[in-house]
């Protein structure tokens, strides 16, 4: 779906199902939403009264004609706001429907209490079945697969039709309902029921059915509201002020000053603008859970990156073994082999793979058991029938474990891992531990490469005023070397899981606005904790349902681009409404010394544009105000050209181009309409 | 030149006292030690022990806003008792009778709010006890107030603590510290250059003639210090400070106008010390004094053009009309942008008489209410509008809007927003009910858009409370008294409660340390902003009533229709 979206923003069926649309959105019930756009519509709704009834008022001088002029700019002003917002939901619209063409209903294969199956249509099924999904089928409903392997094709939610493959137990367990079963076969236990899982979320997200307003766009919609009050009070109180000098307003043209200086533009364009940038977010396959999460990633402060996976290609790979004093190499490699046997990591498999190509190979004898890496000791190895262990570990990890037996690493091994660190590697240590006595027999290198391209973009994050702190489990000297490779600000070395969590509270409790990526289970508190969480689609359901984002794509270094969007989002916001306050001066110029022309002649002085007649500086001012509505609909979709630097030019340039450009644009263009307007032959 | 010279002097002058005042008080608030503290605390002490307040204690926005509106509307029920018993009460030796109720009620609600509107005639109207409870005290206590509450919203700046301090002790320490010793030595020389300070009555002279005048004394020169220093504005003479005691000479006209611009520009230096970034004091500092400069400039050009119909006539060299012939066209000018931007009000030349565009500059700058402002009031909304500023521009850097690292979030928006609301509502509002009103209008002496002017004048100097009057309306009716009582009222306090809770909602909020991503509000580029947002916002909602008020008067003059 995503790489459909990306190829055309405006397709004819799009444009045309949102002109319908448009139409539909003059009820005033939804239109009271928007405090600005309903006044226009109450306006125009009076102006309709004085083109049935042009003396409903009193004796008005105004033609039916110009009334009917009026009313049919305002029908077009609300229309063209409705439009903006249409043509935003409709891009959404037509991915969710693509989306439910993937949710057709499938039968699936129920595994009873016996163990037999049972075909059942997926919509009967409940949260805690359990559903066994062969080769060629389609999944029917989210889960963890409990049993089994399989290669998944999952293009129907990400795009991405190269498979992944998914398996019982880890981090990569997870299914998602509507994806398919390439080969093999596995047994998922469903976790999600109807109505709420992935793909229903999914739909109702890009559909916006549950699109609430963000708290920047209900702040700005109050000050909007505030403004529009204002100019409220002006234009009534004018009415009585006027009759004190003997001037009888022309309703009409009152309503027209009313719609020309209450902020329209941005209006018209705010809700737009909001569904747009969380549309943009959608496109870069990411799926933000609410417009706040995609404001939010504008305001972050600090992003904490693992390093492993974010910052390097994740797959550290073993380089050389190192013996200890007394200990051939070859041992030392045997040792390395035999520790990571049962290390199913990819750090663990290039030990194999290096020992292997060493010439050394080894297999596990009978009755070893392997000792699994657990987050509280982080040693993994292998321990022998016999009761003798062999592990491996980081520096601390394995000196933790050796002091317990008496034992310490050599010096001359601990300058070996320190010199390790210090050229950006990582040194696992292998001991073994025995009753008799334990020993540290040597060193694995194993190497970290930092992607490409990734130090220019934190450079660009340092412009931007963003911290960046890596995160990683790996000993102090590794991390610098690592951290100052890539141009991360800050590093946490040696890092447990709930790090992160402390690191992320810390942070905030200073005020800054946190994100961060993961994929893991003991992510998922730190996911919730951030203010910005994304998680990966690969990742587990723990922490895909405490992220505020999900990453389809699984890459962490996405989180980047997201904060560029949020960006995006707040300025376009900031731009459109500063250019639709600015747009003011001019048509108080336009519309007052039209307004009073006959009654106070004394000021056609501040007719500064010259404006051919009252009538034209009218509907110029207000043709204006809404012609600029569709041309700005780009924009308000687009996003405003956004490129990382600092606050100040940042501020400097968009003052200028949507500051001035909104006091001056108006000043030509109502101009232009005018000239257009008395060539047309309209007086 | 000359003039040139003088206002670059005066500028100078106003910046010298300025920063080492705005430093003092920030000292004088801060939590540390202040200067004087060895002969003030005690002092102090013994006041908080005889009012009974613990000055210890912290109070919430909430606790520190009813405090403070309490604390006021006691005054004001007190100084209404005197007025309305002055008949009864001592200190009344010319047995002056009661005030009626809708010119009593205008009067409290005028001092109350330091805006000094003058609908009463102080010599015929009010006894020595109702001058000194309903007059002098509330020009100390009322400038305390705006001064506190200034002082209360910094400090929710500050981003080291989450309360807004104690309004007792702020107001305490506000009239030991910094009114009463200003006062004392203001007053002082007032009566070196000449204006009188005596308790003895009227004197009694024989004219050239032979017949006797009588010319009122008093304790002038007490009165104007205080008057000018609190951007009060109330005069002891009903020429105010036309009057030669009031205002002897240059010099005192200069003192006057130094006085007047003393506390407004020294509280924005003091905003600097508390949040640490005197920068930022700077920059606002130099927008709204170009501000100013630009609205002295069109007084000052206004009346030195002239009026065309005085030039055909022969009579050259501006508008003279209304003017002391000791101040001239400058010193007038000055005075007249000094007593409206820092909405004293008081006034050396009459407004009525000024040219259509030089009426259009006082009307215009308390529309706008924060060129400087009054004491504290003024600031405050300066700091509106940098809000606004913030809220409008701050997204364009792609980040929601903060204000020295608080995020402006919906409800500091929807506080502040009721603050910008009411000004134009309690302006324009009852501007045009009073005009459709046949008993309102009999009271305007002008006809068309100057008689307009009259009534735009007479609300706009009570909403923002100045108290300066164009003259030529008759305001002493029910009408007025009680609706420029409530806009006074409203003006004053619906602000004040709004903005003291946007302070108290910033105040709990953490402080983020401004990185190179965050609008930074304390460079030229900002200045440039404010004065904008000062521009688009809160002028343009007056514009057409200014259209068809001054500027329609002065192009029809200029132009003749």
């Amino acid at each position: 779906m995503a790489k459909d979206a990306k190829r055309s923003p405006f397709t004819a069926e799009l444009v045309r199902r949102a002109a319908i649309d448009a139409f539909l959105k003059f009820d005033p019930r939804t239109m009271i939403k928007n405090p600005v756009m309903f006044v226009v519509e109450a306006g125009t709704a009076v102006v309709l009264l004085l083109v049935v009834w042009p003396d409903l008022f009193g004796p008005s001088g105004a033609t039916r004609a110009y009334n009917f002029a009026v009313f049919a700019i305002l029908v077009l002003t609300i229309w063209f706001a409705n439009f903006a917002e249409a043509v935003a939901e409709g891009r959404g619209k037509a991915q969710a429907e693509s989306l439910r063409k993937t949710k057709t209903e499938t039968m699936a294969r129920l595994v009873q209490k016996d163990g037999s199956t049972k075909m059942v249509s997926s919509s009967q099924l409940k949260k805690g079945d359990v559903v066994r999904v062969e080769a060629g089928e389609t999944i029917p409903a989210d889960g963890e697969i409990i049993e089994g392997l399989a290669a998944i094709d999952e293009s129907a939610i990400t795009g991405e039709s190269a498979p992944v493959i998914k398996e019982a137990g880890g981090d990569f367990s997870s299914v998602t309902g509507g994806t398919r079963v390439l080969t093999d076969w596995i047994v998922v236990e469903v976790t999600a029921g109807q109505g709420e899982s992935f793909l229903d979320k999914m739909i109702a997200l890009v559909e916006g059915a549950k699109r609430e307003k963000s708290p920047n766009e209900i702040a700005l919609t109050t000050l909007l509201a505030v403004l529009t009050l204002i100019f409220l009070i002006v234009i009534v109180t004018l009415v009585p002020i006027s009759r004190y000098l003997g001037i009888a307003l022309d309703v009409a043209t009152l309503v027209a000053l009313l719609v020309a200086l209450i902020p329209t533009t941005i209006g018209a364009l705010l809700s737009a603008i909001g569904i747009a940038g969380l549309d943009r977010v959608t496109r870069f396959n990411v799926l933000a859970m609410s417009g706040k999460a995609v404001e939010a990633s504008g305001d972050i402060d600090t992003i904490i990156l693992d390093k492993t996976g974010t910052i390097t290609y994740g797959n550290r790979m073993a380089s050389e073994f190192i013996p200890a004093e007394g200990v051939t190499e070859a041992e030392a490699t045997r040792l390395a082999l035999l520790s990571s046997l049962y290390d199913e990591t990819p750090e663990g498999r290039s030990i194999v793979d290096l020992a292997r190509r060493k010439g050394v190979s080894a297999d596990a004898p009978p009755g070893a058991e392997p000792i699994p890496f657990t987050a509280e000791t982080r040693l993994s190895g292998i321990a022998f029938a016999d009761g003798q262990k062999l592990v491996k570990g980081a520096v601390d990890a394995v000196s933790r474990e050796l002091s317990a037996g008496g034992a310490k690493i050599p010096k001359a091994l601990i300058e070996k891992t320190e010199a390790i660190a210090k050229a950006g590697g990582t040194p696992l240590v292998i001991a073994e531990l025995a009753s008799a006595g334990s020993r540290a027999v040597g060193v694995i290198h194993l190497k970290d490469v930092v992607k490409a391209g990734l130090k220019e973009r934190f450079a660009e994050l340092r412009a931007m005023g963003i911290k960046t702190i890596m995160v990683t489990g790996d000993n102090p000297l590794t991390a610098a070397t690592i951290a100052q490779e890539a141009g991360v600000d800050d590093f946490v070395a040696e890092a447990k899981p709930e790090d992160k969590i402390r690191i992320i509270r810390a942070e905030q409790a200073e005020g800054r606005r946190v994100a961060m990526t993961g994929d893991g289970t003991n992510d998922a508190p730190a996911l919730a904790q951030a203010d910005v969480g994304l998680a990966m689609n690969s990742g587990t359901m723990a922490a895909k349902e405490a992220a505020n984002m999900i990453d389809l794509d699984n890459d962490p270094t996405k989180i980047l681009s997201v904060i560029a969007i949020g960006k995006q989002l707040l300025i376009t916001r900031g731009a459109l409404t500063t250019f639709s306050v600015a747009n003011d001066i001019a048509k108080y110029f336009a519309i007052l010394p039209a307004m009073f022309a006959t009654a106070m002649p004394e000021l056609a002085p501040l007719n500064i544009m010259r404006l051919t007649s009252p009538t034209t500086a009218v509907l110029s001012a207000i043709l204006f105000n809404a012609l600029i509505i569709p041309l700005l609909i780009p924009i308000a979709l687009r996003g405003v050209r956004y490129r990382p630097m600092g606050a100040d030019r940042l501020l400097r340039r968009n003052l200028l181009v949507y500051g001035a450009g909104g006091i001056l644009a108006p000043f030509v263009g109502i101009k232009a309409i005018d000239i257009v307007l008395s060539a047309l032959g309209i007086r | 030149m000359a003039d040139l010279i003088q206002l670059v002097v005066f500028v100078l002058l106003v910046t010298l006292f300025a920063v080492p005042l705005g430093g003092y008080m920030a000292r004088v608030f801060g939590d540390g030690p202040a200067p004087g503290d060895r002969f003030f605390l005690p002092l102090e002490r013994a006041i908080y022990r005889l009012i009974g307040v613990d000055p210890q204690a912290r109070m919430t926005w909430r606790r520190y806003a009813t405090a403070l509106v309490v604390t006021n509307f006691f005054m004001m029920a007190l100084m209404y008792l005197v007025l309305r018993l002055q008949k009864y009460l001592p200190l009344n030796p010319d047995g002056i009778a009661a005030m009626p109720p809708s010119l009593a009620y205008n009067t409290v609600t005028s001092f109350i709010t330091n805006t000094n509107w003058q609908a009463y005639s102080g010599e015929t109207a009010m006894s020595y006890l109702g001058q000194m409870l309903a007059i002098t005290y509330p020009m100390f206590t009322s400038a305390a107030t705006g001064i506190v509450a200034a002082i209360a919203f910094l400090r929710a700046l500050t981003g080291v603590r989450q309360d807004l301090g104690n309004f007792f002790v702020d107001l305490v320490r506000a009239h030991t510290r910094l009114l009463l010793p200003l006062a004392f030595l203001v007053a002082l020389v007032l009566v070196a250059e000449g204006a009188p300070q005596t308790f003895q009555g009227a004197a009694h002279a024989t004219t050239f003639d032979g017949k006797t005048q009588v010319i009122p004394r008093g304790p002038v020169a007490s009165l104007e210090s205080i008057k000018h220093l609190g951007t009060n504005g109330g005069g002891y003479f009903g020429a105010n400070a036309a009057h030669p005691f009031e205002n002897p000479s240059p010099i005192t006209n200069l003192i006057h106008m130094l006085s007047m611009m003393l506390i407004p520009t020294s509280l924005m230096f003091t905003f600097g010390r508390m949040i640490g970034n005197r920068r930022q004091a700077w920059v606002l500092y130099t927008a709204v004094f170009l501000l100013f400069l630009g609205m002295w400039g069109i007084v000052y050009a206004s009346e030195q053009a002239g009026v065309p119909a005085f030039d055909a006539a022969g009579i050259t060299g501006g508008n003279m009309e209304g003017k002391e012939v000791r101040f001239g066209i400058f010193g007038s000018a000055l005075f007249t942008t000094v007593t409206t931007a820092a909405t004293t009000g008081s006034v050396d030349n009459m407004h009525d008489s000024l040219t259509p565009l030089g009426g259009f500059v006082p009307m215009a700058q308390m529309m706008l209410n924060n060129v400087f402002g009054g004491v504290g009031a003024g600031l405050l909304n300066i700091l509106l509008y940098v809000i606004m500023g913030v809220f409008l521009t701050g997204l364009m850097v792609g980040r929601t809007p903060e204000l020295f690292g608080k995020k402006i979030e919906t409800k500091e928006v929807k506080l502040a927003s009721v603050a910008l609301l009411v000004h134009p509502l309690i302006i324009l509002a009852p501007t045009a009910t009073a005009l459709l009103l046949p008993d309102a209008t009999a009271s305007i002496l002008n006809p068309g858009s100057h008689g307009l002017s009259e009534v735009l004048y007479a609300y706009t100097s009570g909403a923002a409370n100045n108290g300066s009057a164009f003259a030529g309306l008759d305001a002493d009716t029910v009408f007025y008294n009680t609706t420029i009582g409530s806009v006074m009222l409203l003006g004053r306090f619906v602000s004040i409660i709004a903005l003291l809770g946007v302070a108290g909602s910033l105040a709990r909020k953490t402080p983020v340390s401004a990185g190179a991503g965050a609008l930074r509000t304390d460079t030229p580029l900002f200045g440039a902003v404010y004065l904008i947002v000062v521009l688009l916002i809160g002028a343009l909602a007056f514009f057409p009533a200014l259209a068809v008020g001054p500027i329609a008067e002065q192009l029809s003059m200029w132009f003749g229709a």
